[in-house]
């Protein structure tokens, strides 16, 4: 399942953003954000504890089950009290669920994360982009591995000279994307896939920001 | 050098271009005196384009400083910094300051240099930008917008022969030639045997190829090239040759080995030029030309 990859914010920017605010709700998520361990029950308890110690007063807080779902408004009525007598909502979700609660409630919010990118865990506590959603996907011709997402450059027409023993130059630990392509496509006898000219991308493909409308035939 | 670079290339003499790096800032006096120095001892004179993601100088303006002196300036442009329509805006506007020869390059990735934080652009990749070139001379921008004067342009690109895996680099660079590439430029060589049967390959291919030469100034640069450059490495005997130089004499010794390999490739009719990057030593290129017999 594809999640939504968060980091905390460094302790002086969450300082700065809090500034001036003194009674403080905190929100977690049980989803994404508790696999990334950056928002989950443990997360928030300690996140009491650190504001605590910095001269907050913690009002409440809630883990929601999805704090980006429509439901969310219902689920924080529950904390209405605690929410009212707080002067800032800390939200420790992705921007889609920090978002969704500023959507729901006459509140400031401030996030305690930032929010990377979609991917997924690929390997016990890694996690890795999977698809940028660039709109224009040319998975079909590259093997079914995207170079937009894994390449640093994002290039489509083939590897830069950067490949170091089909390693990355910028990152080392990483597989140059347009290696593993080369031998996918070499493996499937389809390497006039790559001698094919990719036409640059069509940046509308994706326009932002991103709105789909399915109408109803 | 009256002949152009275009020229120069078609005339089947061994071409040599040489480098000049625009500086940090407003003082060219140095950069002036390399112009000087080179630009009619070369066939043409790469500028390089914020080379390793470092701001600096332009290249177009310091491509156009050079022509306006009666050099050959070949203009080095990067998809790092800018999108197609700054490329192609760019790409014009070098052709009416008398800017006509031009490497096509992907660019080093933003976070090499010093502006680690901004976007890199990356909107085109160096395949992309030839066909772009050529599309302008088609008298069409890639909107498929009329041009009021269409662009012309001597364009080539780069290649590593070096590169491992070798593979997936060479239909790189054979979609570089279909893209429209009339020359290249390697990435610095330093084991002829292994240029030779890249040669033997290159070869069958309507293009130029000049080789990349790499001023060694130490043996250990030589080292650290091995360990930290991609597609860069040099052979334990010539870091050996490095290394035995006397005291003081290793930059001697560097100009020697370029000297020799630039003959080599020459006598042997290996390949069709050199591009020599004396990086930070431009004022050395005349002495490496010297020791190859080509002063």
């Amino acid at each position: 399942m594809i999640r939504s990859i968060t980091q905390q914010k460094s302790e002086e920017e969450i300082l700065r953003l809090l500034e001036g605010l003194v009674r403080v709700f905190i929100i977690g998520c049980g989803t994404c954000v508790t696999l990334t361990h950056t928002g989950g029950e443990p997360e928030m308890e300690a996140m009491k504890e650190k504001l605590s110690d910095k001269g907050k007063l913690i009002t409440g807080g809630v883990v929601l089950p999805v704090a980006c779902d429509n439901l969310t408004g219902d689920a924080l009525s529950k904390h209405g009290q605690q929410i009212a007598q707080a002067d800032v909502l800390f939200i420790m979700t992705c921007a889609f669920g920090v978002q969704t609660v500023a959507r729901q409630l006459k509140k400031l919010v401030v996030p305690a994360l930032d929010t990377l990118f979609i991917g997924k865990e690929t390997a016990l506590g890694q996690f890795d982009e999977i698809c940028l959603q660039c709109g224009a996907c040319i998975l079909g011709e590259t093997g079914g591995i995207c170079p937009v997402t894994s390449c640093h450059k994002g290039l489509v027409n083939g590897p830069c000279g950067g490949t170091n023993n089909g390693k990355c130059e910028i990152d080392s630990a990483k597989d140059c994307a347009w290696t593993l392509i080369y031998n996918r496509l070499k493996d499937l006898s389809s390497l006039d896939a790559m001698r094919r000219f990719q036409q640059p991308r069509n940046h509308q493909g994706e326009p932002k920001p991103g709105k789909l409308v399915i109408s109803a035939s | 050098m009256a002949k152009s670079f275009k020229e120069a290339l078609e005339s089947g003499k061994f071409v040599v271009t040489a480098e000049v790096g625009p500086p940090k800032g407003t003082d060219i006096e140095e950069m002036l005196h390399h112009i000087d120095l080179l630009k009619d001892k070369v066939d043409g004179l790469n500028v390089t384009d914020n080379q390793s993601s470092v701001m600096r100088l332009s290249s177009i303006s310091v491509s156009h400083i050079i022509k306006e002196k009666g050099g050959e300036p070949i203009l080095q442009m990067t998809c790092r910094d800018r999108n197609r329509l700054a490329l192609e805006s760019d790409l014009i506007s070098a052709n009416i300051l008398g800017v006509d020869n031009v490497l096509c390059l992907t660019g080093d990735y933003i976070t090499v240099g010093d502006h680690v934080e901004a976007m890199p652009v990356f909107d085109l990749d160096s395949v992309l930008l030839l066909k772009t070139v050529r599309l302008l001379e088609s008298g069409k921008d890639s909107g498929g917008n009329e041009l009021k004067g269409a662009a012309r342009f001597c364009a080539g690109a780069i290649v590593t022969p070096e590169a491992n895996p070798i593979e997936p680099q060479l239909l790189k660079f054979e979609k570089k030639i279909k893209a429209g590439a009339e020359f290249f430029q390697t990435q610095a060589i330093y084991d002829l045997d292994n240029f030779k049967k890249f040669m033997k390959y290159a070869r069958q291919f309507n293009v130029k190829i000049l080789a990349g030469i790499v001023l060694l100034v130490s043996s250990g640069m030589a080292k650290y090239m091995n360990a930290n450059v991609p597609g860069i490495f040099v052979p334990k005997d010539l870091i050996d040759e490095m290394a035995g130089a006397e005291k003081g004499k290793a930059l001697e010794k560097g100009i020697e080995i370029a000297g020799r390999m630039i003959k080599t490739l020459k006598d042997e009719n290996i390949c069709d030029g050199v591009h020599i990057m004396a990086i930070g030593k431009e004022g050395k290129v005349p002495d490496i030309l010297a020791a190859a017999g080509l002063a």
